[in-house]
C-alpha cells in the first residue's frame, strides 16, 4: 500500500522530534550547535546514498562540491557583494553544469576506478582552492562572510541557524523519500540491480547515474553556501579527501539504501566525535575501532541492521501477524 | 633545460620506487582478497617509525631495519585475521569502510606511541651527493631506486617461479579449488598480507632518510600507490610498478616544469584523463559481462 | 507479416566467427523458437537484436509501428521501441522486491520525471497507484500474485524465471525475447512455463526463444531455427526440423 500517512510515518515523527527538541532542551550546545552540523551532514548523507545507497556508484570526492558551494558563496558575496541567496543560487548552479560535464565520464567508469575517479577529482578541487591565493584566500581561508537573512530576519543566531537547516534538511528527507517511491526512484534502484535489465526495461542507464550524480552534488553545494554563512568563515580543511570519506562512512554506517540509514549515520558521526573529546589522544584509536568493529559485526550498517534483528523479533514472535508485519 | 630534465627524472623515480613498492602492496593485498587497503599507507609509516625508534635505541642500521620489517609484517597479518577475515562477504563498500577503519586506528596508535612529532634517519651510505652531468644525486636516492628494483625482482620472481607463490595466484583465482588442491588459503592470505606489509614498511624505510615522517606520513602515500595501482590497471603487479614510475615522474615533471604547488593535482587529472581514455587502467584487464 | 527482418548479419570476436551471414524472418504472433548446440551463436544473436551488440555486417529490421533499424539502436530505444527480453544469466534486481522488479518493467508505460517525483505531484500519486496495478497484473498473469511483497533475493530460482518474464511483460512489448526461460526447472515447472509461453503468444505477443529442452521446443513452437556454428542449418516448422537429416546429425544425435 503506497498510502501516505504509511509511506511517510517516519518522517513525520522525525520532523517533529527535529523542531521540538530545542524546546524540550533550551541553550543546549548539543542540540542547537551540534545539532545544526548535524542537519548540514544530513543534507549531504541523504543526498551521497541516493548515488551510493541506492544507484550503486561511489563518490570519494563529494567534498569538492561541498566547497565549491561555500566558497561561491564566499567570494561571489565578499568580493562581489552579491545577494546571499543570489549567491547561493549561483553556486548550486555552477555545481549543476560542473557535476554534469565530469558525471558523463566518470560514471562510466566502474568499481574501484570510479573511485579513483571521484577521489582524484575531490583533491584537485581541493588544491585549487588552496593554491589560488587570490580568488579564495588560499589555506588561511575567507572570513567575513556576510550574514544570510529572509525577509529581514537575519539568521544570526544559534537557534535560528538549528531552524533553518533543520528546514532544509528535512525538506532534502522528504525530496529522497519521495524519489525513491516513484518513477526515477525505481529507475535509480534498477541501474543498482543490474544494468542490462535497466536498459532493457527502456531506462537510459547513463542518464539516471548522472542525474542522481548531480543532484547529490546540488544538495551538498546548497549545505556548502549555508555552512559559509553559518560560520562566516570557510577554508580548505573543511572540503578535503577526509571530509569526503567522512561522509561516505556516514552512509555506510548508516546503512545504504535507506535514507532513514543516511540520517542516522550522519547524526552519530556527528555526535561520535564529540563524545569521543573525553578520551584525548585515545580519540582517533577509538574511532578508528569503532568503525572497524560496526562495519565487521554489522556490515549492512548500523540504522538497517539493527531494524532487520528488531523486525526479524517480531516476525518470530506473532506468526498471526506475520501478514502485517511483511507489508511494513 | 635538458639537465633540469634529467634532475626532475631522477626526484620523478626516486619518488615512483615508493609509489611502486605502494602499489604493488595493494595489487597484491587485492589480488589475494579483493580487498582495496586503504590502509597501505600506514604500512609505509608504520615501517619508518619503527626502524626511527629502533635505530635511536643504539640498534645497527640492518637490523634496525629487519626489525622494523618484522613489526609491519606482524601489523598488516594482524590487519587481515581480525578485520578482513572475519568480514568476508561483506560488500565492496564495507570492506573500504573496514581499511579506513583500520587506517585511522593504526594512525590513533601511531599518534600514542609516538606523538606529533616529525623523526629523521639517517642516510644509510652518507650525503655526499653524486654528480651526473648537472644534475645532483644523493646516494639515497640510488638505495631507493636500487632496493625497489631487487624487491620487484624477488616479488615477481616469487610469484612467478616459485610454488608458494603459484599457490597464492591459485587463492586469488579461486579459493575453493585451491582448497581442494590441498592450499592452505588463510596461510596464503596471511603470507600475502604479511609480504605487502614488508614492501611497504620497506618504502617507508628507503625514503625515510629524504622525507621526514610522522604519525600521518602514511595518508597521502597510500592515496598515491592507490592511484599508482589503478593507473597501471588494478590486480597488475606490473602495472601498480609502471604505474607507481610514470605517477613519481609525472609529479616530478609538473612540480619542475609548471607548478609545485599544483603538482598533484596535474597527477590526478593525468591519471582522470588516462581513465577516460582506458578505463581499466593503463594494462588492465577489460573485464565483459556476460549476459 | 514479419516482425522482424534479419540479413546477412555477422559477428566476430578477436577472429571467431560468432554468427556468420545469418538471414531469417519471424512472423508475428507465433512462437518462434532457435535452438542450436552451446557457442551456435544464440545468445550473441539476442545480443545484437536488443542492442548489446552492434553486429560487424547486416541488417535487423523490426516492423512495429514504424520501421526500426536495431542494429543500430540503443538498448533502451530497441525497448521502446516494443521489445522485452529475459535473460540466460537472472538480471533480477535482487535489491527491490517481487512487485517493484515488474513496477520498473512499467517504465516505458508511465512518464513521471525526476522534478515531478521530488514534489510528489497529483499526477506522480495517480500514476503510482496505476503502475503498482499493472505490476500487479503482469504478476497475475505469471501466476505470482502471492509473492508481490516478497524481497527477490528469498525467492527460489523457478519464480525467478518467471518474474523476469513478469517483469518483461509488465512493458507491455510487441514482442519478448525469452533466453532458455525453463533452464534450470523440473518437470512440472516445465510444464507450466510451457502453458505461459502458449498464453504470453494468445495474448498477441510474439515470442522469440532460445531453448535447449527439446520436448518444450517442440511442443510450444510455431517456427524453429535451428543454428550451428553461427549459421543456418534449418528453418521450418517442429515436424520439418525433427525429421531433418543434417539437423539430426549436428544436433540431435539421431533419437528424438
Amino acid at each position: 500500500m503506497i498510502g501516505g500517512m504509511k509511506r511517510l510515518g517516519g518522517f513525520y515523527g522525525i520532523s517533529v522530534v527535529f523542531l521540538l527538541l530545542p524546546v524540550i532542551f533550551p541553550d543546549n550546545y548539543y542540540i542547537g550547535v551540534v545539532g545544526a552540523f548535524a542537519g548540514l551532514h544530513i543534507i549531504l548523507a541523504v543526498g551521497l546514498n541516493l548515488l551510493i545507497g541506492y544507484c550503486g556508484q561511489i563518490s570519494l570526492g563529494h567534498a569538492a562540491f561541498f566547497g565549491i558551494g561555500a566558497y561561491s558563496s564566499a567570494i561571489l558575496t565578499t568580493r562581489y557583494s552579491l545577494d546571499p541567496w543570489l549567491a547561493m543560487f549561483a553556486g548550486m548552479a555552477l555545481v549543476f553544469v560542473i557535476a554534469n560535464i565530469i558525471a558523463r565520464p566518470v560514471l562510466k567508469l566502474k568499481g574501484h576506478y570510479l573511485a579513483m575517479a571521484t577521489l582524484g577529482f575531490g583533491i584537485i578541487v581541493n588544491i585549487i582552492l588552496v593554491q589560488s591565493q587570490n580568488l579564495t584566500g588560499g589555506p588561511d581561508g575567507m572570513g567575513d562572510i556576510p550574514v544570510l537573512s529572509l525577509f529581514g530576519w537575519t539568521i544570526d543566531t544559534d537557534i535560528r541557524w538549528y531552524y533553518v537547516i533543520a528546514i532544509v534538511a528535512l525538506l532534502t528527507i522528504w525530496f529522497a523519500l519521495n524519489i525513491i517511491q516513484s518513477r526515477p526512484g525505481r529507475a535509480i534502484r534498477a541501474v543498482h540491480g543490474s544494468e542490462f535489465a535497466a536498459q532493457m526495461m527502456g531506462i537510459n542507464t547513463s542518464k539516471t547515474k548522472v542525474n542522481v550524480f548531480v543532484f547529490s552534488a546540488v544538495l551538498a553545494s546548497l549545505a556548502g553556501s549555508l555552512f559559509a554563512h553559518q560560520q562566516s568563515f570557510v577554508s580548505p580543511d573543511s572540503f578535503s579527501f577526509f571530509f569526503s570519506i567522512e561522509l561516505v562512512t556516514m552512509v555506510v554506517l548508516g546503512g545504504m539504501a535507506s535514507t532513514y540509514g543516511a540520517i542516522f549515520g550522519a547524526i552519530l558521526l556527528t555526535y561520535l566525535p564529540e563524545l569521543l573529546v573525553i578520551f584525548e589522544d585515545y580519540e582517533m584509536l577509538i574511532f578508528g575501532g569503532i568503525l572497524m568493529g560496526v562495519m565487521i559485526f554489522m556490515p549492512q550498517g548500523l540504522y538497517v541492521g539493527v531494524s532487520q534483528k528488531v523486525a526479524q523479533f517480531y516476525k518470530n514472535r506473532k506468526p498471526a501477524q506475520k501478514q502485517a508485519v511483511s507489508e511494513a | 633545460m635538458l639537465d633540469q630534465l634529467l634532475q626532475f627524472f631522477i626526484t620523478g623515480i626516486t619518488v615512483g620506487s615508493v609509489y611502486a613498492l605502494v602499489g604493488l602492496g595493494f595489487a597484491i593485498i587485492y589480488n589475494a582478497s579483493d580487498v582495496v587497503n586503504f590502509s597501505q599507507g600506514e604500512f609505509v609509516m608504520i615501517g619508518a617509525m619503527s626502524a626511527v625508534t629502533l635505530s635511536t635505541m643504539g640498534t645497527p642500521l640492518i637490523l634496525a631495519m629487519f626489525g622494523a620489517v618484522i613489526v609491519t609484517m606482524l601489523v598488516g597479518m594482524s590487519l587481515y585475521k581480525f578485520a578482513i577475515k572475519p568480514a568476508a562477504g561483506a560488500s565492496v563498500v564495507s570492506t573500504i569502510i573496514i581499511t579506513i577503519g583500520a587506517s585511522i586506528f593504526l594512525r590513533g596508535a601511531a599518534l600514542l606511541v609516538w606523538g606529533k612529532d616529525f623523526y629523521g634517519f639517517p642516510a644509510f651510505s652518507g650525503e655526499d651527493p653524486i654528480y651526473l652531468g648537472s644534475a645532483t644525486m644523493l646516494p639515497q636516492n640510488l638505495w631507493v631506486i636500487g632496493v625497489t628494483a631487487v624487491l620487484v625482482i624477488i616479488v615477481l620472481w616469487f610469484f612467478n617461479h616459485t610454488l608458494l607463490g603459484k599457490a597464492v595466484i591459485a587463492c586469488s583465482c579461486n579459493k575453493v579449488a585451491a582448497q581442494l588442491v590441498g592450499i592452505n588459503v588463510t596461510r596464503m592470505l596471511l603470507l600475502s598480507y604479511g609480504l605487502s606489509a614488508m614492501l611497504g614498511a620497506m618504502a617507508g624505510i628507503l625514503v625515510a632518510p629524504i622525507t621526514f615522517t610522522s604519525y600521518d606520513a602514511g595518508i597521502m602515500l597510500g592515496l598515491k600507490g592507490f592511484s599508482a595501482a589503478i593507473l597501471g590497471g588494478m590486480g597488475n603487479p606490473l602495472g601498480a610498478i609502471a604505474g607507481g614510475l610514470l605517477l613519481g615522474i609525472m609529479e616530478s615533471l609538473g612540480a619542475g616544469f609548471i607548478s609545485s604547488g599544483y603538482k598533484d593535482a596535474i597527477a590526478f587529472t593525468i591519471i582522470l584523463l588516462v581513465l577516460f581514455v582506458r578505463p581499466s587502467g593503463l594494462f588492465g584487464k577489460k573485464s565483459q559481462e556476460r549476459v | 507479416m514479419s516482425l522482424i527482418e534479419i540479413k546477412h548479419l555477422e559477428k566476430s570476436f578477436g577472429g571467431v566467427t560468432a554468427i556468420g551471414d545469418l538471414s531469417f524472418q519471424v512472423d508475428k504472433g507465433i512462437v518462434y523458437s532457435v535452438i542450436g548446440p552451446n557457442g551456435a551463436g544464440k545468445t550473441t544473436l539476442f545480443n545484437m537484436l536488443c542492442g548489446f551488440y552492434r553486429p560487424d555486417q547486416g541488417e535487423i529490421m523490426f516492423s512495429s509501428d514504424e520501421n526500426y533499424p536495431l542494429h543500430q539502436m540503443d538498448t533502451d530505444k530497441i525497448a521502446a521501441s516494443g521489445i522485452s527480453r529475459t535473460f540466460q544469466n537472472l538480471q533480477i534486481f535482487f535489491n527491490m522486491t517481487a512487485l517493484e522488479n515488474v513496477m520498473v518493467g512499467c517504465h516505458l508505460q508511465s512518464s513521471c520525471n525526476f522534478i515531478q517525483a521530488m514534489f510528489r505531484t497529483l499526477s506522480v500519486q495517480r500514476e503510482e497507484r496505476q503502475v503498482h496495478q499493472q505490476a500487479l497484473d503482469a504478476l497475475t498473469f505469471c501466476g505470482l500474485q502471492s509473492l508481490a511483497t516478497e524481497t527477490a533475493d528469498s525467492l527460489p530460482y523457478g519464480d525467478l524465471k518467471r518474474l523476469e518474464i513478469a517483469r518483461a511483460l509488465a512493458s507491455k512489448p510487441k514482442m519478448i525475447l525469452l533466453d532458455e526461460p525453463a533452464a534450470g526447472l523440473n518437470d512440472t515447472e516445465t510444464k507450466e512455463m510451457r502453458e505461459l509461453l502458449r498464453r504470453i503468444c494468445d495474448s498477441g505477443v510474439t515470442v522469440l526463444l532460445v531453448e535447449h529442452n527439446m520436448e518444450l521446443v517442440m511442443n510450444v513452437s510455431d517456427q524453429l531455427l535451428v543454428l550451428n556454428f553461427g549459421s543456418l542449418l534449418a528453418q521450418g516448422t517442429p515436424e520439418q526440423i525433427r525429421d531433418n537429416p543434417e539437423v539430426i546429425q549436428a544436433y540431435l544425435g539421431g533419437e528424438l
